[in-house]
């Protein structure tokens, strides 16, 4: 009951959301102030990570190559497909819901502790909307955040393969290319988007409906992370069985 | 002027208010006192309408409020001030942009315009050249002027406090009481005012509302609190040893 309660809770937040709007000149600055916070802010992180890992999905295939009827270039499809398909947008994002997920429960929670939500209820404003939805509109730069992951993993990939003498270059970029299905990066923008807006919901809503005091804005970052993840998890098993199976 | 008629609200069956009528009036501070629990703070969400009351209404100006839907509220509250009592100042906004708040949501005033009304209320109570600072760099009492700053500024019909002076040295508190007195009568306000606090029922009750467990137990001004013989009034003024003294000697008729 207490789960089918907070779902409930949580659509009529979005309903919420898009009711009553800021006043455009104020969400044109809230909006570009979340795109700092949330996305210019989370770039170094998720550059530093998608570089890595790039590089050792190829270190780990490149290893496991022992037959040597399978071509070289596989190094470089595998990192492809992994980085493209799973890596950078799955992964980053559970990355994001560590980060940016647990930034926006706090942010918010302590504004609820703090009376400044009753503030702006108060004074007239749709808190929902106020805080919110300038969130929404920042996370829908989001997909940009993961095609910059996707190319510096198969940077990331490229550099171990190549400079750790694995494969030459000619043989990645070859096995780069095959096989390649324009369809798959449609895949990945298609869930990076609805990440996007679970990313900028789902903590937003245990930050806005959270109660007590300091150490329940705590709990709350914590809760939101769990539930963040599993919702993106849930996501990218439903959107997979339905765009690739 | 806002007028509760009946008013009734309970939470997971329990009934915290339990009907209330009361007027209060325009160009007046008006208190709500009485012990912790006795539901002054449900009482002043309801007439704000962050919670909805279960029965009853509330009129401003004769306007039903309780009956309005939340759109409608939502623009009657922009006719509102509210204090509260941490102040709830945006800490990530400077002083100066935490009173500009309401005039660059409200307003289509420019940016001259709405700096000019800003030094104006910060030199009003008395903070003038303090705009630059964040909340977290000045002190408590500094705080709520900024906090009755920014809920006068767009000029209000009403005005909310939500005990005012707690956390604050009797000193302090007596200058944001005598503040919002003065702001009161100056801008022909309706203020409400919640409050423990003895020293401001004193300083500017000019008419109380005691509540007691969710029932208006006594009105009346501060000069008729203290004559009054009402038993549940007496036991919560006289709850404090000053204030225990006075009633002795005025007893012996010193």
């Amino acid at each position: 009951m207490t789960y089918l309660h907070s779902i409930g809770e949580y659509f009529l937040m979005l309903k919420g959301v898009f009711g009553r709007m800021t006043k455009g000149s104020v969400l044109k600055n809230l909006i570009l102030k979340e795109i700092d916070d949330l996305i210019m802010g989370s770039l170094g992180i998720v550059a530093f990570l998608s570089f890595f890992i790039g590089a050792v999905v190829a270190i780990q295939t490149a290893l496991n190559l022992n037959n040597p009827l399978i071509p070289k270039s596989l190094v470089a499809y595998a990192a492809r497909q992994s980085v493209i398909l799973e890596f950078a947008p799955t992964f980053i994002s559970i990355i994001m819901a560590g980060k940016v997920g647990s930034f926006i429960t706090s942010s918010i929670g302590s504004m609820r502790v703090t009376e400044q939500i009753d503030a702006l209820e108060v004074m007239g404003i749709n808190s929902k909307n106020y805080l919110i939805f300038p969130k929404i509109i920042a996370m829908l730069t989001y997909p940009f955040v993961i095609a910059i992951s996707m190319f510096l993993g198969i940077a990331g990939a490229y550099s171990a393969a190549v400079l750790g003498g694995f494969v030459n270059s000619d043989q990645f970029i070859s096995g780069l290319q095959d096989e390649f299905i324009p369809f798959h990066l449609t895949y990945a923008f298609i869930k990076t988007f609805l990440f996007a807006f679970i990313l900028a919901t789902v903590p937003a809503y245990h930050g806005y409906y959270m109660k007590g005091g300091a150490l329940e804005v705590g709990e709350a970052s914590t809760t939101s992370f769990v539930w963040t993840s599993v919702v993106l998890i849930i996501t990218n098993y439903a959107v997979t069985q339905l765009l690739l199976s | 002027m806002i007028q509760v008629k009946n008013l009734h609200k309970g939470f997971n069956g329990q009934e915290i208010l339990k009907g209330i009528n009361y007027t209060f009036e325009r160009g007046k501070t008006n208190l709500i006192i009485g012990q912790s629990g006795s539901g002054k703070s449900v009482f002043l969400k309801c007439m704000l309408g962050l919670f909805k009351a279960d029965k009853g209404t509330i009129e401003y100006d004769g306007k039903p409020y309780s009956t309005f839907s939340d759109e409608e509220q939502r623009e009657l509250r922009t006719e509102m001030g509210m204090l509260f009592q941490g102040g709830a100042l945006f800490d990530s906004m400077t002083v100066e942009e935490n009173v500009m708040f309401p005039l660059r949501m409200f307003t289509k005033q420019k940016k001259s315009e709405m700096l000019a009304r800003v030094n104006e209320v910060l030199e009003r109570v008395n903070l003038e050249g303090n705009g630059n600072k964040m909340p977290s760099e000045i002190s408590g009492g500094m705080q709520k002027r900024v906090a009755i700053a920014r809920a006068i500024v767009n000029k209000p019909k009403y005005l909310f406090c939500d005990e005012p002076n707690s956390g604050l040295d009797p000193q302090t508190a007596t200058v944001i009481d005598n503040l919002i007195q003065e702001l009161t009568v100056e801008n022909d306000i309706t203020t409400v005012l919640i409050t423990h606090d003895m020293n401001s029922v004193l300083e500017i009750g000019e008419r109380i509302a005691f509540l007691k467990d969710g029932l208006l137990a006594w009105k009346g001004t501060k000069e008729e609190i203290f004559k009054t013989d009402d038993a549940s009034v007496t036991d919560f003024v006289y709850s404090s040893n000053l204030f225990q003294k006075v009633r002795k000697a005025q007893l012996k008729g010193l």
